[in-house]
């Protein structure tokens, strides 16, 4: 083990590191790096016991621009790159950065098994529901409609939703956050950094240049406080302009509903209350979509279990009891020999 | 029972014989492999010197009786060197109908077939697809046929043990081994000591396999056998004194991994996803967390070197392992660990291709992947191992050269390596060279990607030393800074850098040698991996019948011996079998200009010593 004394008194801009940022002007990948320079900031985060990993895509560009290690690898391995540093360091503290396309097409597969072995990492996933870096083609998450430089009649496949994906693959932390909320993401990804096991975190997105304002039902000012609920563990699910809106299971079924309350007789107590160790809400909270019901923002479920590369290394360690076996010897020589007079 | 009689070959000598070729064929469900394991152990024992094949079926399960669900495991064991386990077979054991007809095209005219009679009823010989009863047909007529009801007899030898029918007939392999015992005159000792403690919880049923046993050997003894079938002697090999095991290419793969990170003062992680044959390595290393290798199965073969490649960059010696289909998928990361100049280890135990090909089956026909397969211009360090045994050494060396180089290292075994077994003299890692692993503390000056002057290594700086955060990835980086360009000129040169740092890995090699035969003659037949048996010994018989022919060997493919070209050039002629339709026979040619010729072989079988023999003569006398 090899970890320094945090640093004192490191700000936000100490954790960039010297190079230009090079996305487009009003990209929403600005407002989320300056987010988790924040964050490492508060979380007085070490920046030699960091390590940020990606893919490939504009957001796979976010190592560069921080002043911890960091590693831009391959389309859509980033978590089986990361699932080996944390596997042979679990000490390292290590974040991945990742987009639609990155995670949930090309790198799908190692996002599943990541989630499942809920290695102790944070994962967040910049979801602009566009392929950026390769001008603007439909990703695995854009609406079935979508008209891109490759579906000029409108996209047909029907989109995937990351929250849910993260849920039935496993996962023992899915939030989700928004680009420019900038008060909320920070707590989302010191929370998602307190977790141990795989932290998901969807980050809505904007994408200037090919999917701009894609969000825009959700995010405008005029529209955001209808349109989202931020949840909060052991609250009311309220929201609204005036706070006067709510959830509540439909009666006699398994689905939600939104209801304003002091309409047709709803009081604060017919309420659902969050309950962020609920799988089953979290399934409900994570499908929710305006114009019908908000859109969850915050920590949707949190339950956590032991990750794999903790089990792993307790693993190793109970195989030895005395401490390591060097008896190289001793190995080659096990099972049947024989000599040869001489 | 025993001494009941007097033995049969009590009173006239056992026929002498230098070597013979044993192949024990059965159904999956017969214990072949046991039953060859044991032989071989007895064997090695009596001084011999063998080498071993198991040929397993591809099914898991086959349906019992059918010809692809035939299990069978070849020795070859001689009072001289053993160089293979053996073109043609001396003695069949065939406890089934499909045993023998899979297996009958594979040996000697004249050679002994010993038969379970037992097993030829009319059911199996259906499931064999044999319309008769090859017994005593023409089909036979070229070799010697004992013909015994094996069944029948282990049924008797286990009678008083009260076995239900089923478990007293699978005794009757051990049966089959007692006879090949009295006909070797092999001790039953080890064999016994096995059974005993492999059946510890049931000892009935190691009283059964251990009557069944003695049942096999004393028939061998005491029954009127017919006048060509006869007991033998193969004399002690004169074998180097020391301490002996067997050892299969698997485990000196593994355990050479786990001694080479030792040796770098590393964590060994290995990351591996199963394929055939290439499985064994993984299940191998799981059992070795003593040890302190971490193994991780992971969900995909890309994952898997993905994993590996975040070990190395975290500071670990990441390890990963396939076969060709596989080793495919890997390529776009092979790629990152170039760029990024990380160690890695690949082992690629090859198999019959293109695709899926033929899983069980050996080939050599990954050297270009290994060589050329990627996107760019993208050299690494390309091993190969010889034999069994040798896969310990080439390990270790593999570890050596991707930490001493920063670069990713691809080992080259094979489906018969992988599986054959040899005798290996135990070496003392004492007195193996140790490599401790260069890592970057200092942050004064610190940039990744400056070099070392001599290796043109990168500096190995890992997370978790303060002062040398950086940032490093797949696209093109400055050469020192590391960071992002897209510099004309700086592609070129990291271009170069890289080439010229895998190709100056030529000058810390050892010289190339010549195993057999001398500099300067009228031909030289180059190998490399598993061919090396056969060659050696072809090379050796013609050698001794006066041909001036040489055998010249190789392990490091990429680069290559910086003193090859001189040395092949020196020769009239050059030969170039492998297991593929030319692929060291290109890389020869093209780094050399050199008229090489090529032998090739794609059956999914080894070479046999006699072809070998044969190209070499009628080059030599076409003398082109």
């Amino acid at each position: 083990m090899n970890i320094a004394s945090p640093p004192q008194g490191l700000t936000a801009k100490d954790y960039a590191s010297d190079q230009e940022v090079r996305w487009c002007p009003g990209c929403g990948d600005y407002a989320i790096l300056k987010a988790v320079q924040k964050t490492l900031a508060e979380l007085r985060a070490v920046p030699e016991q960091t390590v940020f990993v990606s893919g490939i895509g504009c957001a796979a560009r976010f190592p560069y621009y921080l002043a911890t290690y960091g590693f831009h690898t391959i389309h859509g391995r980033a978590p089986a790159i990361a699932t080996g540093i944390k596997l042979a360091k679990p000490e390292l503290d290590v974040w991945v950065v990742s987009g639609d396309g990155d995670a949930l097409s090309i790198g799908g597969n190692h996002l599943l098994h990541l989630l499942r072995r809920n290695i102790d990492l944070q994962f967040l996933l910049f979801n602009n529901e566009i392929y950026g870096l390769t001008k603007g083609q439909y990703s695995p998450t854009s609406r079935a409609g979508t008209r891109s430089p490759s579906t000029p009649l409108g996209s047909l496949d029907a989109p995937l939703s990351a929250a849910l994906l993260a849920l039935g693959a496993g996962g023992r932390f899915v939030a989700r956050g928004v680009d420019t909320a900038q008060k909320l993401l920070p707590e989302i990804l010191k929370r998602a950094h307190a977790h141990r096991g795989t932290s998901f975190v969807e980050i809505l997105q904007n994408c200037i240049v090919y999917n701009d304002n894609v969000f825009g039902h959700i995010t405008d000012r005029e529209v955001a406080a209808d349109a989202q609920i931020h949840l909060q563990h052991g609250e009311p699910l309220v929201f609204g302009k005036d706070r006067h809106k709510g959830l509540r299971l439909k009666p006699g079924s398994l689905r939600l509903e939104a209801v304003t309350l002091g309409e047709n007789g709803v009081s604060a107590a017919d309420l659902l209350v969050h309950d962020e160790t609920s799988r089953p809400l979290a399934g409900l909270l994570a499908a929710m979509e305006p114009p019908a019901l908000p859109v969850a923002l915050g920590v949707l479920y949190c339950e956590p279990a032991p990750s794999y590369d903790q089990q792993v290394h307790d693993q190793m360690r109970s195989a030895q009891p005395n401490g390591r076996n060097r008896d190289l010897n001793g190995l080659l020589r096990r099972g049947h020999t024989w000599t040869v007079g001489g | 029972m025993d001494g009941s009689a007097a033995p049969k070959d009590a009173g006239q000598a056992r026929r002498r014989v230098e070597s013979a070729v044993v192949r024990f064929a059965g159904d999956s469900g017969d214990g072949m492999q046991i039953t060859g394991g044991q032989f071989t152990l007895a064997t090695a024992l009596a001084g011999n010197d063998l080498a071993t094949f198991p040929d397993f079926p591809a099914e898991i399960r086959a349906p019992a009786g059918t010809t692809f669900g035939v299990s069978a495991f070849q020795i070859n064991f001689g009072a001289r060197e053993v160089k293979t386990s053996g073109d043609e077979l001396d003695v069949l054991v065939a406890m089934n109908p499909a045993a023998l007809k899979v297996n009958l095209d594979d040996i000697n005219p004249g050679g002994l077939i010993v038969v379970d009679t037992g097993s030829f009823n009319d059911k199996n010989l259906r499931k064999a697809g044999y319309e008769s009863n090859p017994l005593g047909g023409k089909d036979l007529a070229a070799f010697r046929v004992l013909p015994i009801d094996m069944s029948r007899l282990t049924l008797e030898a286990v009678k008083d043990l009260g076995l239900s029918k089923k478990d007293a007939l699978r005794c009757k392999n051990m049966w089959a081994l007692g006879l090949i015992f009295w006909m070797f005159g092999r001790d039953r000792e080890v064999a016994i000591n096995w059974l005993s403690a492999k059946f510890a919880k049931r000892p009935e049923v190691a009283q059964a396999n251990v009557a069944a046993l003695n049942a096999g050997h004393a028939f061998g003894e005491t029954a009127e056998l017919p006048d060509d079938v006869s007991s033998y002697l193969v004399p002690p090999a004169d074998i180097a004194p020391g301490l002996y095991r067997n050892v299969s290419g698997t485990e000196a793969m593994a355990w050479g991994l786990v001694a080479g990170a030792q040796f770098a003062g590393l964590d060994l992680n290995f990351c591996s996803y199963p394929i055939t044959p290439a499985s064994q390595v993984l299940h191998i290393l799981s059992g070795l967390k003593d040890f302190g290798v971490l193994t991780f199965q992971a969900e995909d073969e890309i994952a898997a070197i993905c994993a590996a490649i975040g070990a190395s960059y975290a500071g670990n010696m990441g390890v990963t392992s396939s076969s060709g289909p596989g080793i495919a998928l890997k390529t776009e990361a092979l790629g990152l660990a170039i760029t990024a100049e990380l160690p890695l280890v690949v082992i690629n135990s090859q198999r019959a291709g293109p695709s899926t090909g033929m899983p069980t089956k050996t080939e050599q026909s990954d050297l270009y992947q290994a060589v050329f397969g990627r996107n760019g211009d993208s050299p690494i360090v390309v091993l190969a191992a010889r034999s069994p045994s040798d896969c310990f050494e080439v390990a270790i060396e593999s570890v050596r050269l991707a930490t001493k180089y920063m670069t990713p290292v691809m080992v080259l075994s094979d489906g018969y390596i992988a599986n054959a077994s040899e005798p290996w003299i135990i070496p003392d890692v004492d007195f193996l060279p140790r490599f401790p692993a260069p890592f970057r503390t200092d942050p004064k000056n610190f940039t990744p990607f400056q070099r070392d002057p001599a290796t043109l290594a990168r500096p190995w700086a890992v997370p978790g030393t303060p002062g040398l955060e950086h940032r490093i990835g797949g696209l093109e980086k400055a050469d020192g800074s590391g960071h992002v360009s897209y510099d004309p000129a700086n592609h070129q040169q990291m271009t170069d850098l890289r080439t010229k740092k895998i190709a100056g890995i030529a000058g810390d090699l050892p010289e190339q040698t010549i195993e057999l035969g001398e500099a300067g003659g009228r031909l030289v037949v180059v190998g490399w991996g598993s061919t090396y048996g056969p060659i050696s010994r072809a090379v050796g018989n013609l050698l001794a019948q006066g041909y001036q022919v040489a055998h010249v060997h190789l392990r490091h493919i990429s680069p290559l011996p910086a003193n090859l070209e001189k040395l092949l050039g020196g020769f009239e002629q050059i030969l170039v079998p492998e297991m593929n339709n030319g692929q060291l026979l290109t890389i020869l040619r093209n780094n050399f200009l050199l008229p090489a010729k090529g032998l090739n072989k794609v059956t999914g079988k080894p070479f046999m010593i006699a072809e070998i023999e044969r190209a070499i003569r009628d080059q030599l006398e076409s003398g082109q």
